[in-house]
């Protein structure tokens, strides 16, 4: 009974005492609110009257906030690099990129006629040879289109709104670009990869392929850089016309030709490079004798390539002037005049370092002693037109100097500050030097033709009338106006190339069964002719990016030649020695990174890693 | 040329030549006598800028020269083995020790102990002309224009005369004083003037221009030449504000009949 009323007490007890504490907490809850600091009661008008601090804020907010949302789209002109500004780094991305595209589309050149002589002589020497060329192809091909990625986002973010205008004219010519970059990738790693894995002919054909793909590549991306100098096929306020006018503009051809012909003469001379870097490495006679003959088959490509390139640069300079006398007397006369005599002496040097090599080179062979007496006599012809085409039109010289010559202009160095006497000069300097490789040609073997005195004295007369022709057009050339001596240049320029196509032709001829009296010893020649392998390539790289400044400077403060005006804060020629050290940066940029292909190249030839072995 | 320098110079190779000389006592008197005749060699001076560039060229070859070939570095480098081996030689090679850096001193002397002068700025010769100029109010395309009256000269000689004439007349009136009478810009105010006015009669100036070149040097003048370049500190007054357009046109008409000279032709874009 008691358990019984015990039951329902606590029934009745349990939800009162749930109220009761529930009662409690409310009255705690209220006794604490109650003691909270309240804001004394003011009148209505201070409650709507913040601090003007708390006003300004907050206006300040409303206004960023209204601002933010009413900002307009802006295009943006120009954006800053970072320390050493756009231009400069525009600058140099692109000749790094341009660098390594002349070195991709060299090599395949050359190395498909070398591996065509192979074929055809049966010689395996020359294989072998071009797919060493070849070897520094696929890393090269990677960074030129690293560079090339560089250098479009560099354009797309630093100057949007130039980028912007030339793919408004350009844009139908970058599908084909990127398909055609597709087709090299496939033609360069299926040759690289293919080497002696298909039929000679059919690796031949993708070598022919790769070169047509990477030449295709250069055309259209010339006709870029060539339309910002000399813009054709638009209206006056910039809108395209004609794109096939904006493509075949003024100076798009020279440019091709130039760029095609000199980038064979720069590959050449960096594979020879790469020749005379292995060579000093090597180890082994052998050795020495495999890279002594690559050097030299390096060289010989980068020479014969080089010859015909001071005729390439004239055209391109005759078409500059055809579509503005501006660009053609700021680059002649005026501020960029003087980098033309900083590119005699860098030429001048180059002609001097290709004598000097094969000079040297006549050391390989047995009984080339005769033939070294000659050597002073081309070493005067060499300094003289040397002298002649390195003297500057405008002579820096001092008050007292230009009031003892009599004018700014000396009265005798005054006549070899034009062209009559620099293109003499040139020609002659091409006459030299091919003299030289056909001496070198000749050491250690004996014409054994019956006609040999004959032919000898016949190529010597073709070699002296040319000379004679050649200087009486240069002595001419002072008599008649401007555009007569402009054209004079095509007859010496014919002549030179007459006499050296048909003195190589008799003296094919010549030695067809010599009697050899000497032979030749590759790998014996000294060091020093691979110091200057490797000083013919840095002028190259150097002369490409002193001369690539020139043509794209010339525009000055234009980004497209008289259409896109620079309203950059760099919209101002650099000094003459700003430009030659960012120059220089950027060809020792070049070569480090060149010395990293070199290295992965040689990793090629090294025996695997084996755990407890050293590779050597 | 200054012909007593040049021919002690060759007396000594003549000399050197009968002697036999050793290869290394030639290349040094090749070097040696190629600074004498380029420094010496000439009645008017050469610029130490252009002997500074020659001789670099020489330097080169020589060095070319004497290590082209295994005899003749052996040549070249055996008289200086001995001068630094052999004991009898130890005064000689002493008093080379002390002249190189002597020779250098001196150099700096040389170099330093020059009259004082007006500073010296490098010009161009010619400034880069604008495409397009306005006179008198007239558009004119520096880059595509002609001069006027040139056509005349086949078309009505007679007519072209008179402008040329006329020519004579503006520049007899306004140039002479500065271009001088003979064009060689040497007038009477010629001494008071740096940079001296050009000389028109020099063979080659005008004759590398285009007569739209010379129509807007003459009528723009100092003021009008562009900002590279500069400072330019020309005198020429920009004769627009004197001389109607034909007036300047006939002018340069006239500078290059007086010289013989043709005007440069525009080129022509190779189709």
């Amino acid at each position: 009974m008691n358990g019984v009323r015990s039951k329902q007490l606590l029934f009745v007890l349990g939800p009162l005492t749930g109220l009761v504490m529930f009662g409690a907490v409310i009255i705690v809850a209220t006794f604490l609110t109650n003691r909270e600091y309240r804001e004394p009661d003011r009148a209505p008008i201070a409650i709507v009257d913040p601090t003007p601090r708390a006003s300004g804020l907050a206006d300040e907010a409303a206004a960023a906030d209204a601002a933010a949302k009413a900002k307009p789209y802006v295009e943006a002109e120009y954006r800053r690099f970072p320390v050493v500004g756009s231009r400069v780094a525009i600058w140099a991305v692109a000749q790094l990129h341009l660098l390594f595209a002349a070195f991709v589309l060299a090599v395949p050149i050359f190395a498909l006629i070398i591996e065509v002589i192979g074929y055809k002589t049966g010689d395996k020497r020359y294989d072998r040879l071009a797919h060493e060329f070849s070897k520094l192809l696929s890393v090269s091909f990677s960074l030129t289109a690293t560079f090339g990625a560089f250098l479009t986002f560099m354009l797309i973010a630093l100057y949007p709104k130039f980028t912007n205008y030339l793919m408004s004219v350009f844009s139908p010519t970058f599908l084909p670009y990127v398909l055609l970059f597709f087709a090299e990738a496939f033609f360069l790693y299926t040759y690289y990869y293919g080497w002696g894995k298909f039929h000679p002919l059919v690796h031949i054909a993708l070598g022919a392929g790769l070169n047509l793909v990477g030449t295709g590549i250069m055309l259209i991306a010339n006709s870029w850089l060539t339309f910002m100098m000399s813009p054709r096929g638009i209206s006056d306020s910039g809108a395209l016309i004609s794109l096939e006018d904006a493509i075949n503009n003024y100076t798009w051809m020279p440019i091709n030709v130039h760029r095609i012909i000199a980038n064979v003469a720069f590959g050449g001379s960096v594979a020879a490079a790469y020749a005379a870097f292995k060579f000093l490495a090597a180890d082994t006679d052998e050795e020495r004798a495999h890279y002594d003959w690559m050097g030299y088959i390096g060289n010989f490509v980068a020479i014969i390539s080089f010859l015909p390139l001071p005729f390439a640069g004239y055209w391109l300079a005759k078409e500059i002037y055809a579509y503005s006398q501006t660009l053609g007397l700021t680059m002649m006369g005026g501020a960029f005049s003087w980098l033309f005599i900083i590119q005699a002496v860098l030429i001048g040097n180059l002609f001097l370092g290709a004598n000097y090599y094969l000079w040297l080179g006549m050391g390989r062979v047995e009984g080339a002693q005769p033939f070294q007496r000659f050597v002073k006599y081309l070493l005067v012809a060499i300094v003289l037109c040397f002298m002649i085409w390195a003297t500057p039109r405008s002579i820096i010289a001092t008050v007292s100097e230009i009031r003892a010559m009599g004018g700014s202009t000396h009265p005798i160095l005054g006549f070899f500050g034009v062209m009559s006497a620099k293109n003499t000069a040139v020609n002659i300097l091409i006459l030299t030097t091919f003299m030289s490789f056909l001496l070198y040609r000749r050491t250690g073997r004996t014409a054994t033709v019956s006609w040999a005195k004959t032919g000898q004295a016949v190529q010597l007369l073709i070699f002296g009338a040319a000379a004679v022709f050649v200087i009486f057009l240069g002595v001419y050339g002072y008599f008649v106006e401007a555009s007569v001596r402009i054209g004079l240049s095509v007859p010496q320029v014919s002549s030179v190339l007459f006499a050296m196509v048909s003195i190589s032709v008799i003296d094919i001829f010549l030695f067809r069964r010599p009697k050899l009296t000497g032979e030749v010893r590759w790998g014996r020649i000294p060091a020093i002719s691979q110091y200057v392998l490797i000083f013919i390539a840095v002028t190259f790289t150097w002369l490409m990016g002193l001369m690539g400044y020139v043509r794209s400077g010339l525009r000055q403060h234009w980004h497209v030649y008289g259409v896109i005006r620079d309203t950059s804060p760099d919209a101002f020629t650099p000094t003459l020695g700003f430009a030659t050290q960012v120059v220089s940066v950027t060809v020792l940029l070049f070569f480090v990174l060149i010395g990293f292909v070199f290295w992965l190249a040689s990793l090629h030839d090294r025996p695997d890693f084996e755990a407890g072995t050293k590779a050597s | 040329m200054n012909i007593p320098v040049v021919l002690a110079i060759l007396v000594v190779f003549a000399f050197l030549a009968f002697r036999k000389a050793n290869l290394f006592i030639l290349a040094l008197a090749w070097w040696i006598g190629a600074f004498v005749f380029f420094r010496f060699g000439f009645t008017a001076p050469i610029p130490a800028s252009v002997i500074s560039i020659y001789m670099g060229i020489v330097s080169l070859a020589t060095l070319a020269f004497v290590s082209s070939s295994e005899q003749r570095r052996e040549e070249v480098s055996r008289p200086l083995l001995r001068l630094m081996t052999e004991k009898r030689f130890a005064p000689l090679l002493a008093a080379t020790i002390i002249a190189i850096p002597a020779l250098a001193a001196a150099n700096v002397y040389v170099q330093m102990n020059v009259p004082i002068e007006p500073p010296f700025f490098p010009r161009t010769i010619h400034p880069a002309s604008p495409p397009e100029i306005t006179v008198h109010e007239k558009k004119i395309s520096i880059d595509l224009g002609d001069n006027p009256f040139r056509e005349l000269e086949k078309s009505n000689p007679q007519e072209f005369r008179q402008h040329v004439e006329n020519g004579r007349r503006v520049y007899y009136q306004n140039c002479v004083f500065c271009h001088g009478d003979n064009l060689a810009g040497n007038g009477m105010f010629v001494h008071g003037l740096d940079p001296i006015p050009t000389n028109f009669a020099d063979g080659d100036t005008i004759a590398n221009l285009r007569e739209t070149f010379l129509f807007w040097r003459a009528s723009k003048g100092g003021p009008g030449l562009p900002e590279e370049g500069g400072p330019w500190n020309s005198a020429m007054p920009a004769w627009e504000k004197i001389l109607k357009e034909d007036e300047i046109w006939d002018a340069v008409l006239f500078l290059y009949e007086f010289t013989g000279e043709r005007p440069r032709a525009r080129e022509e874009h190779a189709q």
